[in-house]
């Protein structure tokens, strides 16, 4: 009787352990896809953002021809900066097309400081409004972008985790990261005004 | 971060655990109260029959009061936010009608990584917000037009943050059930008393010509009726333990790291506390959604041992010491 008790119970440990071990190896690998799908996606919503971005400017430069046509130079700087954003290829270039870009605007809204027209302007109002939303989602999408990769990078690196990525090549996601120009300006309060 | 993350999706956790547990505890509730009365109201009309009733009528009487409760609890979850919107005289805006608040909400959704809300405006110069919906994907975020004018954007963007907190982590579904549910509860109460006005008043002159005994179904709802009294005190008890301080702390921590500026949110829950308003459209049953208590003149006079919300001061003292 007792025997078979033992013997049951053997069974049991030797049918259970595995089947444990495999369950959560599964749980942990979507896990740790699901992680990965997440920071994938919050990449991808930075650049909606972004894009957002370069469609509102070709706008602005025009509400602002019509106001302060002989301030050409800051014009045609933005608009360079914005093709330069359009077309750059790779997380370096782009971070240095974004930083000359978002420079490029904060002069010229200085600039349009000196128009009082312009500045009554609805239209010119509504898209200063528009572009310190976007310029502030960019910077909340980069935020939880980096907010995901910490996730995704710590459960790739903890015990026991870490044995599952390392077994079916996970890598580590990047942090977005700032030149050190930018990154004083985040350190300040979020919404910047013009 | 990675604590705080894990803590994070324990609250999540933690509030569908509630849910669940809220209206499983309404709808056994509901089906006791129904049992008891229900045989008390045979017994007093006709005691004979009360001894020939067997155990299966009971049950069916119990399981009518827990399916009606069901019923009214799948309602609330799925239309709960239309009727608080409703209760609140709270109407929809689009992105044209209020570009900058519209832009604070998209902003604060794109920093917490959730679908955008809808967003609704309540024409009330008390300034005020709430959150309210089942999960993330069906939200809305309510401002008062006090609290848009009031505010400057930055201020703004902290109680939206505080807002979408209380979205992410699930707290909007707790808060709807317990509004419904307490809400029915409540409508119930008001429902006896009325009943038992108009038998008082109605058919209890009519009786007291042929019938010399007092009316034993008016007594068992007098008796009813009591106890649901005697209960809602207690219901809003449940109602401050939910809200706990811990929640809205919570919130306002999670909001911090949302905009990473904490003295936008302190400084928004100063402009909120000192303003003397009151919002009209808040009742007992809305009053804990919101993010500082809308019927604070109630508060101040009932002391602290019936408030709702921690004190608004410890809520700006610990924002301020975030600041290193």
């Amino acid at each position: 009787m007792t025997s078979l008790v033992t013997s049951i119970l053997t069974l049991l440990a030797i049918v259970a352990a595995p089947l444990g071990i495999v369950g959560w190896a599964v749980a942990a690998y979507n896990g740790l896809i699901g992680k990965r799908m997440e920071t994938q996606n919050s990449w991808s919503q930075i650049d909606v953002q972004l894009k957002r971005r370069y469609d509102l400017i070709p706008n602005l430069v025009e509400t602002v021809k019509g106001y302060a046509a002989h301030e050409r130079e800051t014009l045609e700087r933005v608009t360079q900066a914005r093709n330069m954003a359009v077309e750059a290829r790779g997380v370096d270039e782009q971070a240095r097309a974004e930083t000359m870009l978002t420079g490029a605007l904060k002069s010229l809204f200085a600039v349009s400081e000196a128009y009082p027209d312009l500045k009554a302007n609805q239209n010119f109002l509504r898209l200063q409004e528009e572009l310190t939303a976007t310029e502030n989602r960019i910077g909340f999408a980069r935020q939880h972008y980096n907010d995901v990769v910490t996730q995704y990078n710590s459960a790739l690196q903890s015990v026991p985790t870490n044995t599952l990525g390392n077994t079916f090549g996970f890598k580590s996601a990047e942090f977005f990261a700032l030149d050190a120009g930018e990154a004083a300006d985040v350190r300040r309060p979020v919404a910047v005004r013009f | 971060m990675a604590a705080a993350t894990m803590t994070f999706h324990n609250l999540i956790a933690e509030n569908r655990r509630n849910s669940l547990l809220l209206v499983v505890l309404f709808c056994l509730f509901t089906a006791i109260v129904a049992v008891v009365f229900g045989l008390a109201i045979v017994g007093i009309l006709d005691p004979e029959r009360l001894a020939r009733l067997d155990w299966t009528q009971g049950l069916l009487i119990g399981g009518i009061g827990g399916g009606i409760s069901l019923l009214i609890s799948i309602i609330g979850y799925y239309g709960g936010d239309r009727m608080i919107l409703a209760v609140s005289r709270a109407r929809p805006i689009q992105h044209a009608d209020d570009p900058e608040l519209f832009n604070v909400v998209e902003e604060m959704a794109v920093a917490a990584g959730t679908a955008m809300p809808q967003v609704y405006v309540i024409d009330d110069s008390a300034p005020n917000a709430f959150a309210t919906g089942r999960d993330p994907q069906h939200a809305a975020i309510t401002v008062t037009s006090g609290l848009r004018s009031k505010l400057t954007r930055d201020e703004l963007q902290g109680v939206i943050a505080h807002e979408m907190s209380h979205i992410g982590n699930y707290d909007i579904r707790l808060m709807l059930l317990m509004a419904v549910l307490v809400g029915t509860v409540a409508m119930l109460t008001d429902f006896l008393w009325q009943t038992l006005f108009w038998s008082g008043v109605t058919g209890g002159r009519r009786r007291s010509r042929d019938d010399s005994g007092g009316n034993p179904l008016a007594l068992i709802l007098i008796v009813f009726s009591v106890m649901l009294s005697i209960l809602a005190p207690l219901l809003a008890r449940i109602i401050q333990l939910a809200v706990s301080r811990e929640r809205e702390y919570l919130a306002d921590a999670s909001a911090v790291e949302l905009t990473r500026y904490p003295l936008a949110l302190a400084s928004a829950l100063r402009k909120i506390d000192d303003d003397p308003e009151v919002l009209e459209v808040a009742n007992r049953g809305t009053a804990h959604l919101y993010i500082a208590n809308p019927i604070k003149k109630f508060e101040k006079r009932a002391g602290s041992a019936f408030a709702s919300h921690p004190p608004i001061k410890e809520r700006i003292r610990r924002l301020e010491s975030l600041i290193r």
